[in-house]
């Protein structure tokens, strides 16, 4: 009965939020509603029953893209002015195909037998191997390791992109604008105080995913997170891409993964196979190495493609 | 024993419930941007304070406890240094054009 | 008392959500800064109250939320600075 009290509000106030990003009538708006509609989405997974989502959701939405958004607004040039709406015709075309997708969507899991077919039994019936609690990590990990395994590399990618935008004179310099500190400032009060507890916090988070919701990526942001925060008030200037220990960092990760995979043909029955009673061990390892990748390549994202001189 | 605690938490939960609701009033009634980050701010940080005050004798350990009280104290950091820098935008953007 | 807990999670969200309506209304940057600022403090409210109903896990959500809260606002500041800078 109190759960209808709390969905139904959620329900609607996601839409609200949603069409209060498309009304909005300057670009500072817009994101404003944006942002909101994460931190709605976050609480609406928790209802869903997916507290990993949930905190992949609260920490990308509320830091990571809340700050390259602003930024790039900031650069196109001002977020109180209206962006320039679209004809008339390619709205309601719009309109027309998202309502429709919509409706074909319900109908797709209205007609979803009582018991939804899923996975969820045979996961957790094989769980015992692996030595996790978290069936969430186990499936990442171990059920589906090439999944993450390929997204790892994706990281990497994404990297290289954002770094790829700058033109050639630029490369080699340093990313982001130069952010001037007020030494007694409340930014710079908190970017001295709140980094070191979130540092604390994002190991615990990407720790605890062996058994609890969390793991390398949610914890990974965090840490990233904990970066942004000095860069942006100016007291930490971010090195040069050409900085051999930041490409290591970045790539880390996905080459711890990749040998942990290769070795399985020597210890095990293939490719990403780990041998019986050393999974969990062996998964540990990757995680940490990828907690690192994830968080310097965050932190390469959110800071952009090079702009700066580094400082020497 | 167990009743008094019950209605303990019930109490702060609802009084930090009632708070939230406040702040709530207050951002929207309120006729100045400064005199809704103070009534935010403060009714905000208010009721959390309430609920994680309900919220504590109901802990199933030590290490909830304490993030309990690590949570509201990030949100107070956090809370009253957001009221100050979007108080300074605001101070900024009032700023006549020199 | 797990349905009391959960009554007021829905209480606070549904306040928070009302004052989104400051989102749209502004007018200055910092109103609608506020109303998201809101909704941030509501949900962790909301999570605590949850974790207490009956999913402890949601706490770790609560506190990452809570340590990210007021990052939108830092956003914002960064952007405004930027903007009369140019």
């Amino acid at each position: 009965m109190t759960g209808w009290m709390l969905d139904l509000p959620l329900t609607l106030g996601l839409f609200c939020a949603g069409a209060a990003t498309l009304a909005a009538r300057s670009l500072f708006g817009a994101v404003l509603g944006f942002i909101s509609t994460g931190l709605i989405a976050t609480i609406v997974w928790v209802r869903l029953e997916a507290p990993d989502v949930a905190l992949t959701e609260a920490v990308i939405g509320a830091a990571a893209t809340s700050v390259i958004i602003l930024y790039v607004a900031s650069r196109i040039g001002g977020g109180a002015a209206a962006p320039t709406p679209p004809h008339i015709a390619l709205r309601v075309l719009a309109a027309i195909l998202s309502a429709l997708l919509a409706v074909l969507l319900a109908l797709a899991l209205l007609a979803l037998p009582e018991q939804a077919p899923s996975l969820a039994g045979p996961v957790l019936e094989k769980i015992g191997p692996t030595g996790l609690g978290n069936p969430v990590t186990a499936v990442l990990m171990a059920h589906r390791a090439i999944d993450t395994l390929l997204e790892s590399a994706v990281l990497v990618f994404a990297v290289f992109a954002i770094w790829s935008m700058a033109p050639d004179r630029r490369w080699g310099r340093a990313p982001g604008p130069a952010f001037v500190a007020e030494p007694h400032g409340p930014l710079t009060f908190l970017a001295r105080v709140l980094p070191p507890i979130g540092i604390v916090i994002g190991i615990y988070i990407a720790w605890v995913g062996a058994d609890a919701p969390g793991g390398k990526f949610q914890g990974g942001a965090v840490l990233a997170a904990m970066w942004v925060l000095p860069w942006i008030a100016g007291l930490i200037a971010p090195p040069s891409i050409r900085d051999m220990r930041l490409r290591l960092a970045i790539a880390a990760g996905p080459l711890v993964f990749l040998m942990v995979g290769l070795a399985g043909f020597a210890w095990a029955e293939g490719f990403l196979a780990y041998p019986p009673g050393y999974a969990k061990t062996l998964i540990l390892v990757i995680e940490t190495a990828m907690t690192l990748s994830v968080a310097v390549a965050m932190a390469c994202m959110i800071a952009g493609p090079p702009e700066r001189r580094p400082q020497p | 024993m167990s009743i008094l605690v019950s209605l303990f938490a019930a109490a702060c939960v609802l009084a930090g419930a009632f708070f939230f609701i406040a702040g709530t009033l207050g951002l929207l009634r309120f006729g100045d941007t400064l005199s809704r980050v103070h009534a935010l701010t403060k009714a905000d940080n208010l009721g959390l304070g309430l609920i994680v005050l309900g919220l504590l004798p109901l802990a199933d350990s030590l290490a909830d406890a304490f993030k309990l009280v690590l949570i509201w104290a990030l949100v107070l950091l956090g809370g009253t240094t957001a009221a100050q820098l979007v108080a300074s935008a605001v101070r900024r953007d009032q700023r006549p054009p020199e | 008392m797990a349905e009391l807990l959960t009554g007021a999670a829905a209480l606070i969200m549904l306040s928070a959500l009302v004052g989104l309506a400051r989102v749209l209304r502004g007018p200055t940057r910092a109103d609608r800064l506020l109303a998201a600022q809101l909704l941030s403090t509501a949900g962790i409210g909301a999570l605590l109250l949850l974790a207490a109903a009956g999913a402890p896990a949601l706490i770790d959500v609560a506190l990452v939320l809570a340590l990210v809260g007021a990052f939108a606002s830092v956003a914002f500041v960064m952007a405004s600075r930027l903007i009369e800078r140019r």
